[in-house]
């Protein structure tokens, strides 16, 4: 059974988080509502995984208790072996919301410098991981500028920059580029590959975007609607360079596109 | 058991009657077990029955009607004089940046410093009671028109004029439906501060009204009647509240543009 | 150019109407609208005096701090009420009762638990600000942002950093809407706790010498009145600006998007 999850875990690397069976029913005095059907993945370390699933999938459910703001009311999440209760420390989030997930009182680089502080991180360090990390992600000269001064797509670089300064093992992605524009899209996705490249995180990439999943994942997981589960967990045979006029009109690109395509029509009609 | 089920079934109604109880009984245990002085603080059961005694008393209905008209009155007039010059100041840029400063700098003023005034010119009558409750209630009514004129949409001016509206076309079908949001917080707000003041006036200058019971009942030591027309004060205010909070939310209703700023108060 | 347009905006209006006043009232004969150049001698004549010490700053201290213990009582209590879903059910009804008896029925009240001193005058201050600051409390804390509350938890914030760097900023344009109703429902109560019963301060000066037909003098007491609550306003509006100058940014902005 072990050895029949982690088959799709790329070249076997080492298993960093382990999800299993992992279920979440709503209760209230009315009704009862089962949102995640025993869900069960790992990700390789250095893995980059993206979870695609039609909305409604309960995919933001998923990553709620992925992430330990949610207790699942079944399963267990495992990172680095150890059970997820809490939010833990090598995890680090970025949200789909990116107006409302930055401090509107605070400059850009006190947003990415507070995560650190409330680490207890001395100061001179503090310094040096907010500098690179802004560097990283293309935003070296509005450290003092207020986020709503900046675009959408520069706000969710901060959150991005905010995410890797802190360091995490993994960082957990809820559908980050659904409110940009297309073009911006596009360069935010290559920052992510190039950040995932350069830094060695591993990256779990959640999306309702079915082309954003092939293009960017060395695996992608298809959700059923809900109650979820995860129907298919196939492996992105692309080269590892990407690019997005090249990679994109891919003969293989086309295949997986369909099959994917295919997979979340089926779980739409089955249970939506 | 019975209480768990309870509050079960109807959530968080019940569990604010249950405050309400709670509160209740600790306002009556508290001068019978001695805290506080019953000589003072009557319980709670006391006062209802100086109430229901107050209630079969002319003076007491001759009161509350005199306190609701003041208020009314009162309210209206500043209602109605806000919107006026708001809507005119408003409508004229350089008439807006002129009294700008001015509209600052009085609004902070209390309206109590008038009571010297009004007490001279008028005695303790209902007219020194409107005097105080226009000037308080005005600048809320004022203010919030003035922000919700600022607040139309440079487009839809624009479109108005291109298809040759007048003033008044404007004002009538532009200007007028931004505002009114504005105008109904400024409503909320300013009936309120009126009723505040309607009853200091009583208090203090010794106008007709429920105030002035409050003040008799106290120089007489009639302690429970005093607190019995307390009661009946807060009643009012959570009337008013109330009544204000459901015509603000009828209008915001079909109004498309709820915007945050509404929700921020904003007093003298 | 534009700093002195805006200045001429400024003043031209305040100017013209205390010319106005100053040449409408000059040579009155009314008993009760003095001559405004009676009105200023008799101000620096009573106030600039020993009435100063002794009636004008006990007056603005008890104003100040019993301002500051409701400020201190409001966010202390609204803060874990506004986290509380289930505690907010219970209490909200009453407070909305307590919030709605006008704070001046309090001064009678009061008189009876303190005598007509400072402790008096100090609880109705405390007392009727205290609701304003509250209420908006609990409203700000209640509408956080979600996102960012997870934010604050997924970086594993401290109770003490989610308090300073999310919780009291983020319901700051609500709390600081509450100052502003408690600081003129306490100025109000400051006038009043002085006129209805007491032994100095600007309201009781005021009342003294209405009662006495001394009319410039009365005139000169309603223009420090008023201020001194300009000068309470403009303070609060200065702190206001200070720390919610990140507020009325995103606003401007919102606004410029739309």
């Amino acid at each position: 059974m072990i050895e029949d999850r982690n088959a799709a875990t790329a070249q076997g690397r080492p298993t960093l988080l382990d999800v299993d069976a992992v279920k979440m029913v709503y209760s209230s005095a009315h009704r009862t509502v089962e949102a995640l059907g025993g869900v069960r993945f790992t990700v390789g370390d250095g893995e980059f995984v993206c979870i695609v699933g039609p909305s409604g999938a309960g995919k933001t459910t998923l990553l709620k208790c992925i992430s330990g703001l949610l207790r699942p009311t079944g399963g267990t999440v495992r990172l680095e072996g150890t059970e997820v209760k809490a939010p833990p420390q090598a995890m680090a989030l970025v949200f789909q919301d990116y107006a409302r997930s930055l401090f509107p009182w605070m400059t850009v680089e006190a947003n990415v410098e507070l995560p650190l502080k409330q680490a207890g991180m001395a100061r001179r360090q503090r310094r040096d991981l907010i500098s690179s990390a802004l560097a990283d992600v293309g935003l070296t000269d509005v450290g003092s500028a207020y986020p709503w001064q900046l675009s959408g797509g520069m706000q969710q670089r901060v959150a991005i920059a905010r995410a890797i300064a802190y360091r995490p093992r993994i960082l957990v992605m809820d559908e980050p580029f659904a409110a940009v524009d297309a073009q911006t899209r596009a360069d935010l996705e290559d920052l992510v590959r190039d950040l995932w490249h350069k830094l060695g995180v591993t990256v779990l990439f959640v999306t309702h975007d079915i082309d954003e999943a092939i293009y960017l994942g060395e695996r992608v997981l298809a959700l059923s609607a809900s109650p979820t589960v995860v129907m298919d967990d196939i492996a992105i045979d692309l080269p590892d360079a990407r690019d997005q006029i090249g990679t994109r009109s891919l003969s293989r690109f086309g295949e997986l596109r369909k099959e994917l395509y295919g997979q979340i029509q089926r779980a739409r009609h089955t249970s939506g | 058991m019975r209480g768990a089920m309870f509050v079960q079934a109807y959530g968080d109604a019940a569990r604010g009657l249950i405050g309400l109880a709670v509160f209740a009984a600790v306002l009556e245990l508290l001068p019978r077990i001695g805290v506080v002085s019953h000589v003072y603080f009557p319980p709670i059961s006391a006062i209802v029955v100086a109430l229901v005694h107050e209630a079969g008393r002319a003076a007491f209905w001759v009161s509350l009607f005199l306190t609701l008209r003041s208020w009314a009155v009162g309210l209206a007039i500043a209602v109605i004089a806000g919107t006026g010059v708001g809507l005119f100041i408003g409508s004229f840029e350089t008439l807006r940046r002129l009294t700008a400063s001015t509209i600052e700098l009085l609004r902070p003023i209390p309206s109590v410093a008038l009571i010297p005034l009004v007490v001279l010119l008028y005695g303790s009558t209902i007219r020194s009671t409107l005097v105080l409750v226009v000037y308080a209630s005005v600048w809320q009514v004022l203010i919030q028109v003035l922000y919700g004129v600022q607040d139309v949409d440079p487009v839809a001016r624009q479109t108005a004029v291109s298809f040759r509206f007048g003033r008044w076309g404007q004002l009538r079908h532009v200007v007028w439906p931004t505002t009114l949001p504005y105008l109904m917080t400024g409503i909320r707000l300013a009936a309120a501060v009126a009723l505040i003041l309607t009853i200091t006036s009583e208090l203090i200058i010794g106008a007709p009204g429920l105030g002035k019971q409050i003040a008799l009942a106290q120089s007489g030591g009639a302690v429970a009647t005093m607190y019995a027309y307390v009661l009946v004060t807060g009643l009012i205010g959570v009337a008013v509240n109330l009544v204000a909070r459901v015509l603000e939310r009828r209008v915001m209703h079909w109004h498309p543009s709820v915007r945050p700023s509404m929700h921020r108060a904003r007093t003298p | 150019m534009r700093v002195l347009s805006r200045f001429l905006y400024a003043v031209a209006l305040p100017c013209l109407l205390a010319l106005g006043w100053w040449f409408a009232s000059r040579g009155s004969q009314n008993f009760f609208f003095p001559p405004l150049s009676g009105i200023l001698s008799a101000f620096a004549d009573v106030w600039f005096s020993a009435k100063i010490v002794e009636d004008v700053l006990p007056s603005v201290l008890r104003l100040a701090s019993g301002y500051l213990i409701a400020a201190g009582m409001g966010l202390a209590l609204g803060v874990p009420i506004g986290l509380s879903t289930r505690l907010r059910a219970y209490v909200e009804p009453v407070l909305e009762f307590l919030r709605a008896i006008p704070p001046p029925v309090l001064v009678p009240i009061l008189i009876l638990f303190a005598g007509i001193g400072t402790t008096m005058k100090l609880m109705v201050i405390v007392s009727g600000c205290l609701w304003p600051v509250l209420l908006n409390t609990i409203e700000g804390v209640r509408g956080l942002d979600e996102t960012l509350g997870a934010t604050t938890r997924a970086y594993r914030f401290t109770r003490r950093g989610r308090l300073v760097h999310f919780i009291l900023p983020g319901a700051a344009p609500l709390i600081f809407a509450g100052l502003r109703q408690s600081l003129s429902i306490g100025i109000i109560l400051m006038v009043i706790s002085e006129m209805f019963a007491a032994s100095n301060g600007i309201g009781f000066t005021i009342v003294q010498f209405q009662r006495s037909f001394a009319i410039p003098e009365m005139w000169s007491g309603i223009i420090l009145l008023g201020l001194v609550g300009f000068i309470f306003a403009s303070v609060l509006g200065f702190v206001e600006r200070r720390v919610l100058h990140w507020y009325f940014g995103l606003r401007a902005a919102e606004r410029n998007d739309t």
